[in-house]
């Protein structure tokens, strides 16, 4: 009866607050410009200049170029890589990091944890479109957007057949707004699937379904808005502007933090999310007794290549255009990643004489988050510097830390995830430096000057950023999860654990007997 | 009639196999099992857990043979599966009470 009223809450208000976001006239064109400069209002035209890419409200006049100078049209090669990345990192969720994680489990729960990450993409992937897209990506405040883009609006006209546009780091360079958000929802999706690797071979589908809903509302889309939310370099037209321009980005943007494709919003905010439960949903029944051992290593291999491959739709896709910078954040993907892979098995094989094909994959794995927030914004060098450092910082995650810790994180989301994401960010600090060989950063949005920032200064702001992230991540997951444990409860029965989530969750197996 | 049952090394199926042939042994159920013995397992570490697996992997093999046949069915197989090492198994020899031949009705000694 308590699952039933709350379903039907639940759907009752998703559909009155459906209808009310339709009711509202689709006119004043996205935020964007409703600030200063008393544009003409020109309908949903897809002007680009204003429309920032991570930036959001698409579609407003003329905005920030005074001049006539025509509205940017995206490129068609931007526009052609920027759908490939997003295919790419679609396939980084399914099959990738299922496989990758289903490898790992025990036979009898293979389909539990395919189905919980194919099952949270798709639920994460509606909610981006119908609000997290928005609540992101729009104008608000420093810690949250509006509600500009609710239910897709502005994006695409069709009396018009018109796309709003997006803004990219380069001034007079646009994409479809439509396809950033695209490439977004599979970023907000994955986030959700990683935290799944924690709570693995006990957790209730419904119960993990509800978290992911809240988590992803209370923790993905505030930090996503405050580390990549800014107005675009379109807006910045002149020095009388960019104070005002920069108050109105996301508060970790304005701090200076850089993180290219998500080495905090991603990363470490689904770690966290990822040990907070593994402490609050507690051990699996028979841990440290009975024998756990991953069922298919050979999976875990294909799922390992497969989030590769895909990373670098995530990382190199994250320029949002084909151009040098996403050259650049590929190949760095690319050295960092065969990086932490020979410094995973080189410390498997001092510490116990052999190099192990878990251990290669997870090495590949942690030198892919690591290198995540890195890898637009540091030097080739500086790259394999990182994959090397994350390899053994990542092996020390999974083994001495995570007996440190104590609690059972299945898959060792936190290990990974969280070990890495924190190493890569606080060394994007480092080697972003022109003198450390990196590419340094854009000082002044007005001119697109490039500079860099002192190592200690970075590194500082780099550090703030890490601990902010952790402390929202920390708190807004701990609430989550009680939240759904005091409503339907977190764990499945003890006898069900034991039988197996595929049977008892799902019906079904993965391996006929 | 005796039912010889067998636990082998897995890469000795074969020979064991080959020696049942030649000495008029006409079939045999092959069962892939899990035991040890006095050899030891080994050790499986992922990501800092270690599991020690004592069972390794055998072959049982099978054969109803007739009485007259069973010393010679011990030397094959004996021959044919030692190597000498830790592990090379045990054989066991149980009476048989009644054997049937499905296809035919057969029983007793015709159906072996």
């Amino acid at each position: 009866m308590k699952k039933f009223l709350l379903s039907l809450t639940l759907g009752l208000s998703l559909l009155c607050g459906g209808t009310a976001a339709l009711a509202q006239t689709p006119a004043a064109a996205p935020a964007a410009s409703a600030s200063e400069a008393a544009k003409p209002a020109a309908a949903p035209a897809p002007s680009a200049s204003a429309a920032a890419a991570p930036a959001a409200a698409g579609a407003s006049a003329a905005a920030a170029a005074a001049s006539a100078a025509p509205a940017p049209v995206p490129n068609k090669g931007d526009v052609a890589w920027m759908i490939v990345a997003t295919a790419f990192v679609i396939m980084m969720s399914i099959p990738g990091l299922a496989l990758f994680y289903g490898g790992l489990v025990r036979s009898k729960n293979m389909l539990s944890v395919l189905m919980q990450v194919f099952v949270t993409f798709s639920m994460i992937v509606v909610l981006w479109c119908l609000y997290g897209y928005s609540l992101a990506f729009t104008e608000g405040n420093q810690f949250i957007g509006g509600f500009d883009r609710i239910l897709m609006k502005g994006l695409f006209d069709p009396m018009k057949s018109e796309f709003a546009n997006a803004a990219t780091f380069s001034k007079g360079v646009v994409i479809p707004e439509l396809l950033f958000m695209a490439f977004q929802a599979t970023f907000a999706a994955i986030t959700c699937c990683l935290i799944i690797g924690a709570f693995a071979e006990r957790i209730k589908f419904s119960a993990m379904l509800m978290f992911m809903a809240l988590w992803f509302t209370f923790s993905y889309t505030p930090i996503a808005h405050m580390v990549w939310f800014w107005m675009g370099p379109d807006a910045y037209t002149s020095k009388e502007v960019v104070d005002a321009m920069n108050a109105k980005a996301g508060l970790l943007w304005q701090w200076g933090a850089l993180d290219f494709a998500g080495g905090t919003v991603v990363h470490i905010n689904a770690a966290v999310a990822g040990l907070v439960g593994a402490f609050v949903i507690g051990k699996r029944t028979g841990y440290a007794k009975e024998a756990m051992a991953p069922h298919s290593l050979t999976l875990t291999m294909v799922g390992a290549s497969l989030l590769w491959v895909g990373w670098f739709g995530f990382n190199a896709g994250s320029a949002l255009e084909a151009n040098g910078t996403a050259v650049l954040a590929f190949m760095n993907t690319f050295s960092a990643t065969a990086a932490a892979v020979l410094a995973w098995c080189l410390g498997e094989a001092l510490m116990r004489g052999k190099a192990s094909m878990l251990g290669a994959a997870s090495g590949a794995v942690a030198g892919l988050v690591a290198i995540t927030p890195a890898c637009g914004n540091v030097g080739l060098m500086g790259a394999m510097v990182i994959g090397f450092v994350a390899g053994f910082a990542c092996l020390w995650g999974v083994n001495g830390l995570k007996k440190m810790l104590g609690a059972d994180d299945s898959l060792d989301v936190f290990g990974v995830h969280g070990v890495g994401g924190i190493v890569g960010a606080l060394l994007t600090g480092v080697f972003n430096s022109q003198a450390l060989g990196g590419p340094g950063l854009v000082g002044d949005w007005v001119t697109a000057a490039v500079s860099s920032v002192p190592v200690a200064d970075q590194v500082w702001i780099q550090l703030k950023a890490v601990l902010t992230t952790i402390v929202w991540s920390g708190v807004v997951s701990f609430i989550a999860y009680k939240v759904v444990d005091m409503t339907i409860g977190l764990r499945v029965s003890e006898e069900d654990e034991r039988e197996g989530l595929d049977i008892t969750s799902h019906g079904e197996t993965a391996y006929s007997r | 009639m005796k039912l010889v049952t067998a636990i082998i090394k897995p890469f000795k199926l074969d020979e064991v196999r080959e020696a049942l042939s030649a000495i008029g042994v006409q079939g045999i159920t092959v069962t892939e099992v899990k035991g040890f013995g006095r050899q030891k397992g080994h050790t499986e570490l992922y990501r800092g857990a270690e599991y020690v697996v004592d069972f390794l992997p055998k072959v049982k093999v099978e054969a109803a043979v007739a009485d007259e046949l069973v010393d010679r069915v011990i030397e094959a197989i004996e021959g044919a599966a030692r190597t000498g090492k830790i592990g090379d198994g045990k054989l066991f020899v149980y009476n048989l009470e009644q054997v049937v031949r499905i296809r035919t009705g057969e029983t007793g000694a015709q159906a072996l």
